[in-house]
């Protein structure tokens, strides 16, 4: 269940972007809080600016303006490796299109960040096997990534986001390349695995039923901006 | 990310695009072989040249002349203590050089111009008296036949060409005999009232001599390409050979001794033309030069000769060392192009790294590492090319030197220093070619890397 203190707190994020002799404002003034070990789902329409919002928050890219307080770190004052770090330790990311790589095995890709964090290598087995047990696929352990089906890669994302314990979890579109029930199902791994290890997660999507099903909130965006932010089952807040 | 890991992700890159990066290893190996070929050949060449010279006794040997010599076909004095009186080269000062620091031997020149007969027929030759200690200084290494059995044994070693004279088929002479015929000084009553007690009585002693011809039965027991320790002076190189104890036993005339007559002042009189003072090693040559040179007397070594022979192989190895490096600055180009499309290829990747946690830094390493790596690869195959290369260079040459009928060379030469050097030079070249895509793959923007299909 959420605790009072945010996670995340964003307080009037824009990110603008220079097209030619025009400026794009993809992120506009956003406001948002994020409560410890919330569900959020950001939905929208493409081009909305969720995306870039989940970039923002991930540290993959830094506001024109405005903060971003995450775990109670201003991400604006971080420097290139200090956000490295950040992205190392405290976040884990998965995407639409799953990103592993590969002409790695399974054990390789989950492995990955254990590497950029540094982990002792006589502890990184035993922990990319437990990894692999929250998301069933242990037995897939030497397999590469093109010989398994989209939920089960998507489920190795999942694995190689959780290795290194992070408290906030990014989710990019997960569910986009998936048919329903592989996403549903891929949603409810996510939720089970919240309640188990205790995590914050951030997951950006358009579609609607499963977030309310899923997600404790749902925050709408429009042209850059947060047009609503709803408790699922709830009024708007 | 801990370097046994980056190299890990490096090796695991470089596998992916196998064919690529070993062709790209393969220019670097290129480049490293031909510059570990053209400075093989560089030393090689030097050190053919240094062991010639050193063969031929000079570089460590000092020739010294009393004051009032001859410098050898009318050259003008150009010591500037040429006015001052000069010492006797006589047995006091033979000693005396025996007795300084670093000085393995001292003994005379005898070197004479004379006839020798063959199959009754006259031959006209410069015969040299070889000091034993030549028989192990490498200078007779690879001559037909022996050295002489004894240090005072009546046999002759004869210069090849002076062999061809004589015979059609020079291996044939081996065990044959000639006759030297030589001019024996005979001392005259001396007129001077103090001879010098040092000097052999059958030397000549201040009044003149007397000039007895004489034969002596030598057996031929080598041949050899060319003398070594070639006199200097004017005298001409040997074409015959015999040990030196056997020469000085001769008293053969020589041409220093008409000057001695006409120089013949009293007691210093000119014992010896010349004296050989042979150092422990090249480099003590100079000290010794200047040492003998204070006592009074005339000194010429090859010192100087053997300097300017450094500089210019020294410029030499340079200008082979520029050339090698062109084709390593074209396998450099190659380094360049096959990272910067793995840049390409790899750019989701690199996002995919970013977004896992990877700093600038670690992404910048992997590139570093993969174009160390390459480097690496390419020095090793590239040394043990370039020795190939130069085996091989050795080889065509010993064929064709075969067919001519000469000695085997050893034209190349690849020294440890320079197996390191190929190395580290090969490293550090693909490692400055990695700078350039190492910065660009670092500097990727990971939301733009991420979305790049």
């Amino acid at each position: 269940m959420p605790t009072a203190d945010p996670a995340i707190q964003l307080d009037r994020v824009s990110r603008h972007y220079a097209m030619g002799d025009t400026s794009v404002r993809a992120v506009n003034e956003v406001s948002l809080s994020v409560a410890n070990n919330e569900f959020l789902a950001l939905l929208g329409s493409s081009g909305s600016g969720k995306s870039t919002l989940l970039n923002l928050i991930a540290g993959l890219d830094r506001p024109t303006s405005g903060s971003i307080i995450a775990r109670g770190r201003n991400l604006a004052s971080l420097s290139s490796l200090e956000l490295a770090r950040y992205r190392c330790h405290t976040i884990g990311m998965i995407f639409q299109s799953f990103n592993l790589l590969p002409r790695m095995t399974l054990e390789e890709n989950v492995e990955l960040p254990l590497r950029l964090a540094e982990v002792d290598r006589a502890e990184r087995p035993a922990r990319v096997r437990e990894a692999l047990e929250h998301v069933s696929l242990t037995h897939r352990i030497g397999h590469r990534p093109t010989q398994l089906s989209g939920g089960e890669q998507q489920r190795v994302a999942i694995a190689r986001a959780l290795v290194n314990r992070p408290k906030i979890l990014l989710a990019d579109e997960p569910t986009g390349n998936l048919d329903t029930a592989t996403g549903e199902a891929i949603l409810a791994l996510l939720r089970e695995l919240q309640s188990q290890l205790g995590m914050t997660i951030v997951m950006v999507t358009h579609e609607r039923p499963l977030a309310e099903a899923f997600a404790d909130h749902l925050a709408t965006m429009g042209d850059g901006k947060l047009l609503s932010t709803f408790a699922v089952k709830g009024v708007p807040q | 990310m801990k370097p046994r890991d980056l190299t890990d992700l490096a090796l695991r890159n470089l596998r992916e695009a196998l064919l690529r990066n070993a062709l790209t290893t393969l220019g670097v190996a290129v480049g490293v072989a031909s510059l570990v070929a053209m400075l093989s050949l560089g030393v090689g060449l030097q050190q053919l040249a240094a062991k010639r010279l050193s063969q031929s006794g000079l570089f460590d040997t000092i020739f010294v002349t009393p004051k009032n010599a001859f410098r050898g076909m009318g050259r003008p004095q150009r010591d500037p203590d040429a006015d001052k009186p000069g010492r006797s080269l006589n047995d006091t000062a033979r000693r005396e050089f025996e007795a300084l620091p670093n000085v393995i031997e001292v003994y005379p020149q005898v070197r004479f111009f004379t006839e020798i007969r063959f199959n009754n027929r006259p031959y006209a030759a410069v015969v040299a008296g070889m000091p034993d200690s030549s028989r192990n200084s490498g200078a007779f290494d690879g001559m037909q036949g022996t050295f002489f059995s004894s240090a005072a044994a009546n046999e002759a070693i004869l210069q090849i060409e002076f062999a061809k004279d004589l015979s059609d088929k020079p291996s044939s002479l081996l065990g044959q005999e000639l006759v030297l015929r030589y001019a024996e000084r005979q001392a005259l009553p001396s007129t001077a009232a103090n001879n010098d007690a040092s000097a052999n009585p059958g030397e000549s002693s201040g009044g003149g001599f007397s000039v007895v011809p004489k034969d002596l039965h030598l057996k031929i027991v080598g041949i050899v390409e060319t003398e070594p320790a070639a006199g200097y002076g004017g005298y001409g190189n040997a074409r015959l050979l015999m040990p030196l104890a056997t020469a000085s036993t001769l008293r053969a005339a020589q041409v220093n001794d008409l000057r001695d007559i006409v120089h013949d002042s009293g007691p210093a009189k000119t014992t010896y033309a010349s004296l050989s003072v042979r150092a422990k090693s090249p480099s003590q040559v100079e000290a010794l030069e200047a040492t003998i040179k204070k006592m009074g007397f005339n000194v010429f070594s090859l010192l100087d000769a053997s300097k300017s022979l450094r500089t210019f192989f020294t410029v030499f190895d340079s200008l082979l060392g520029i050339f090698g490096c062109l084709a390593l600055a074209v396998a450099t180009l190659g380094i360049v192009n096959t990272l910067v499309m793995a840049i390409l290829e790899r750019r989701r990747e690199i996002g995919v790294l970013k977004a896992l946690g990877a700093a600038d830094a670690d992404v910048q390493q992997l590139f570093f590492v993969e174009a160390g790596v390459m480097g690496f690869f390419g020095g090793v195959f590239g040394v043990l090319l370039g020795w190939m290369l130069g085996r091989a260079v050795t080889i065509g040459t010993n064929l064709y030197l075969q067919r001519q009928n000469l000695n085997p060379v050893e034209l190349s030469y690849v020294p440890w220093w320079l197996t390191i050097s190929g190395l580290v030079f090969a490293v550090l070249v693909s490692l400055a070619a990695g700078l350039y895509p190492a910065s660009r793959a670092a500097k990727l923007n990971p939301v733009d890397a991420l979305r790049y299909e």
